[in-house]
Order: structure tokens, then C-alpha cells, then sequence
């Protein structure tokens, strides 16, 4: 192939990447930006949205739609559920100190991942799209259900930036991420806005994680990268802020898929590693982040 | 008049230091009551502490007769007593609407309530979509009382509302603190301007070392200046 199909065919896997990384980092975000909380069990959450796709779309017989379906909305509410049940018992108890909550979620992390290993095993299992389809571009065919999760993705996130901007619980929930004594000194429930936070960003990974399985495998160690590129976006991004985020999965994700694909997966990496040491460096809060008290 | 707010005693720490050493206050329905003191004497503390912003060890606080020193930080607004911090506070990334909304977070009817907070500062509301963080400093101040308004206290705590701000502003705030004075709501106030003190204060509590050391009339205070040489340091 010559370079324009070569770079349609990167852009096309940036994408999916993105839009997979954008949903994980931005539960992350939202996280660690209204609560303060370093999430190092994030990726478990991801995990386990797999592992309940897998389990729920199995249990289904019939078409392969009907068995996804039900892992969309089945696995992000048990996901949900189980964050906000280790909230309300693990991290509500610490006092969300930001020390102590690292060390919790770490321990976090271990036990979700051999509950995993223990109920799922250590085989992959691949769970089957929902649909089938190839779209004829130019130069080539390309999977439907891949530009489906790449939508998919848009709307969870429009979804996502109507409820921050639009609706009374997202007030409440930028009031707290802004400045949790004032909110407190104005009626907002914080440690209530904490649980319903720390299970919408389990969802939003748990989503991420069902979209990704059809063209993945699920697998019990499958937390571990996007919790280090959702660490990445949140860092470049700017700590709870989803236009940040979203630009951010785009840098990391559109670099992965074209630079792996012209030069090395390997060079992908150091750049977006780069990328996070520069921010660091000369701006902290990350591209589009706010100072917060 | 009767009290409104009984402070009885209290201890406040942050973290192992302890700021309030059994602080006693009472407030009077419709009065002004002036906290002055030096810095670090513990005046916001003693407002935080009301609010339950900070955790209160030994002691009470109640209001109306019921103790409010129990009741978690978000339950004390429900109970009628608005704040407005130091430095204002505002959540400079949302706009002025948005920073009024959060104030009317306990409310049923907030759109009347609201109508009624912009008639006493009407230049809020050709501000309504400006983010509150390009405000002046004067106007951030407005909307901080605002804000506070909108939960229709009757108790409202002002901790240096005049700090930073221009001569004409500080008489805006002194005559809408006047005003709500008119209008039932009760005010404890933290002021290190002593003319503004003067000017719209009942009563004076001097606040040293965590404690509530005296507490005057405006009047009294008149006749023993001596009081502010000896607590703030000014003649």
C-alpha cells in the first residue's frame, strides 16, 4: 500500500485506541480531580467490565447482539456497585487521605485481580461482536464494529460532558471537585458526591472494557496497560478536566496508532513518556487543568 | 432580644493544634456581633466551627435551643446559617448563575429566592453568564454575600467581607449588612476595620488565644477605647 492508505488505516487504530483510553482516563480523572484520590485499582475496574462481558454475553444464547447488549448495561452497574461498595468501606474510612487511599487502592488492585483469577482463571476468552460488518473504504475494508466503538465512545463522553455541565448533580459534583469546604458550607453531601463519583468512573472504564472485548480478549492481567496510559492522558490532560482528557487519549492514542504503524510501537511509548515528563516539568496541572483549593 | 446562637465552651483543633480553648459566644436575633482580634487569635476558626467545618471536640453549639454541633458540615446550612469565607471562595470556573445555583442547593423555590438576592445586588445580574473568576473584586465580593443569601438565612457569618476592597464598595457592604440587620437576619462578623466595626456593629467579642476574652456594646466600647489598644493593637 502507498502512505495515504498506510496513514487512513493508523489514524482508524489511533482512534479506536483513543476513544477506548479517552472513556478509562476520563473515569480516572474524575476521580482523582473531585476526590483527590489516586486510583491504582482502575484498571481492575477495566478488568472486570471484561470479565462481566464475557460472563453475561456467554450466558446468552441467540444472536451475539442480544449477549452484548445486556454486558453494556449489565457490567458497568455490577462494576459501579462494586466501586462504590469499596468507597463507602475502604476509602470513606481513611478519610480519602491521599497517602492512605494510594496503599488502599493498591490492595484494592491485588484482590480484584486474584478474585478474577480465582472465579474467571487465567485463560483470554474472547467475546463475540455484536455485529460483523466491514465498511469499503478506498483502499480498504474496515471493521464496522470498530468505528461503532469509536461512536460509541463519543456519545458516552457527550453523555458524560452534558451531565458535568448541564444537569444539578454535575454542579454539585464541579462544586466539590473545585473546593469541597465551600461546597460542604453550602449543603452538598461531599462524602455522598465521593461514592457516586468513584462508581461513575468505574462504569466509565467498565464501558470502555466491554466496547474494547469484541476486538480484544478478556483476561484477568488486562488492567495493567490502560491504567498506565489513563495515568498518561490525566497527567497530559489536566486532572479532571474532560476536554483535557479527551485531547489527550487523541495525542496518545493517534500517536500510538500512526507511530507504531511507520516506525515503532516502542517510539509511541517514549514519546507519549516524554510527553508526560514535559508537562510535569512546565505545567503541572496539565494542559487544560485547573488550580483547585 | 433573645439568642439565636449559643456558642457554649468549645474546643476546635486543626489536626493535633488546638485553635478554640472553650470558647464561649452568644448571638442575639437581629444584632450584629463583631468578632475582633488579632491574626491567628481564632475568629475564622470560631466561625468554621459553627458551620462544622471544624471538628468541635468539647462544648456545644446550638441554635434556636437545638445543638447544631453534631450535625455533619452539610446539614448545618439546612438549618439556616449562611457563610461567607474569607477571601470569598467563590468557584471562580463557574459563572455567576452557576455560583448562585450552589446557593440555592437547599432550597425548593430557589427561582423566587433567587429574583429576590439579584434585587439587592442588581448588578449581578447582567453578570449572570460572566465567570465568577473575572469578576472584580468588589462584584466577587457581592456574589459571595449573594450566594450566601440565597439560602435565606437567618443567621449569617461574614468573615472580613470588606478585605481588599475600595471605599465605595466597602460602604455597599456595610449598608446591605445594615439592611438584612433590618430585616431580622442576625450577622456575627470577623472585621480588622475598626471604623466599619463602629459604624455597624451591636456588640464587640474580643477573641485572644481561642477565647472569648469580653464582649461590649458598640457603646461601651466607645467610652473604653483602651479595649482595642489592648486585643488588636490599634488606638
Amino acid at each position: 500500500m502507498a502512505f495515504g492508505p498506510y496513514f487512513l488505516l493508523a489514524t482508524l487504530e489511533g482512534l479506536v485506541t483513543a476513544s477506548i483510553l479517552a472513556l478509562t482516563a476520563l473515569g480516572l480523572s474524575l476521580v482523582f480531580g473531585v476526590m483527590r484520590v489516586v486510583n491504582v485499582a482502575h484498571g481492575e475496574f477495566f478488568m472486570l467490565g471484561a470479565v462481566l462481558a464475557w460472563a453475561v454475553s456467554t450466558a446468552f444464547a441467540g444472536h451475539p447482539a442480544i449477549g452484548f447488549s445486556a454486558a453494556l448495561l449489565v457490567a458497568p452497574l455490577v462494576v459501579g456497585g462494586a466501586a462504590f461498595l469499596s468507597e463507602r468501606l475502604v476509602l470513606r474510612r481513611l478519610d480519602y487521605n491521599p497517602e492512605a487511599t494510594i496503599v488502599a487502592t493498591i490492595g484494592m488492585l491485588y484482590i480484584i485481580q486474584q478474585l478474577a483469577l480465582t472465579f474467571y482463571g487465567a485463560d483470554a476468552r474472547p467475546v463475540q461482536a455484536p455485529f460483523n460488518v466491514r465498511i469499503q473504504l478506498p483502499w480498504f475494508g474496515y471493521s464496522g464494529y470498530k468505528l461503532f466503538v469509536i461512536a460509541a465512545a463519543i456519545i458516552v463522553m457527550l453523555g458524560t460532558w452534558l451531565l458535568l455541565t448541564r444537569t444539578k448533580i454535575g454542579l454539585i459534583m464541579r462544586a466539590t471537585q473545585y473546593d469541597r469546604e465551600t461546597a460542604q458550607a453550602f449543603g452538598i453531601p461531599v462524602d455522598r458526591v465521593y461514592g457516586g463519583v468513584f462508581a461513575l468512573g468505574a462504569m466509565l472504564a467498565a464501558v470502555a472494557a466491554v466496547l474494547v472485548v469484541p476486538t480484544q480478549q478478556a483476561h484477568y492481567l488486562m488492567g495493567r496497560d490502560p491504567l498506565l496510559l489513563s495515568f498518561i492522558v490525566v497527567i497530559i490532560g489536566g486532572l479532571g478536566s474532560l476536554r483535557g482528557t479527551l485531547v489527550a487519549a487523541l495525542i496518545v492514542g493517534l500517536s500510538d496508532g500512526i507511530i507504531s504503524v511507520f516506525f515503532s510501537p516502542t517510539l509511541a511509548k517514549m514519546l507519549a513518556t516524554a510527553l508526560v515528563a514535559l508537562v510535569l516539568v512546565f505545567r503541572p496541572q496539565g494542559l487544560f487543568g485547573v488550580r483547585t483549593r | 432580644m433573645s439568642e439565636i446562637l449559643t456558642v457554649d465552651g468549645i474546643d476546635a483543633y486543626y489536626g493535633e493544634v488546638q485553635v478554640l480553648r472553650g470558647l464561649d459566644l452568644t448571638l442575639q436575633k437581629g444584632e450584629v456581633l463583631c468578632l475582633l482580634g488579632r491574626n491567628g487569635a481564632g475568629k475564622t476558626t470560631t466561625l468554621k466551627a459553627i458551620m462544622g467545618l471544624v471538628a468541635v471536640r468539647a462544648g456545644s453549639i446550638s441554635k434556636d435551643g437545638a445543638t447544631i454541633s453534631k450535625l455533619a458540615a452539610h446539614e448545618v446550612p439546612r438549618t439556616g446559617i449562611a457563610y461567607v469565607p474569607q477571601g470569598r471562595r467563590l468557584f471562580a470556573e463557574m459563572s455567576v448563575e452557576e455560583n448562585l445555583e450552589i446557593g440555592l442547593m437547599t432550597r425548593r423555590k430557589g427561582q423566587a429566592t433567587k429574583n429576590r438576592v439579584l434585587d439587592l445586588f442588581p448588578l449581578l445580574r447582567s453578570r449572570l453568564n460572566q465567570r465568577s473568576g473575572t469578576l472584580s473584586g468588589g462584584e466577587q465580593q457581592m456574589l459571595a454575600m449573594a450566594r450566601a443569601l440565597c439560602l435565606e438565612p437567618d443567621i449569617l457569618l461574614l468573615d472580613e467581607p470588606t478585605e481588599g476592597l475600595m471605599p465605595s464598595m466597602i460602604a455597599r457592604i456595610r449598608e446591605t449588612v445594615v439592611g438584612l440587620r433590618e430585616a431580622g437576619v442576625s450577622t456575627i462578623l470577623v472585621e480588622q476595620r475598626v471604623d466599619a466595626v463602629l459604624a455597624i456593629a451591636d456588640r464587640v467579642a474580643f477573641i485572644e488565644n481561642g477565647q472569648n476574652r469580653e464582649t461590649l456594646s458598640v457603646d461601651e466600647l466607645r467610652q473604653n477605647p483602651e479595649h482595642l489598644r489592648r486585643y488588636v493593637g490599634v488606638n
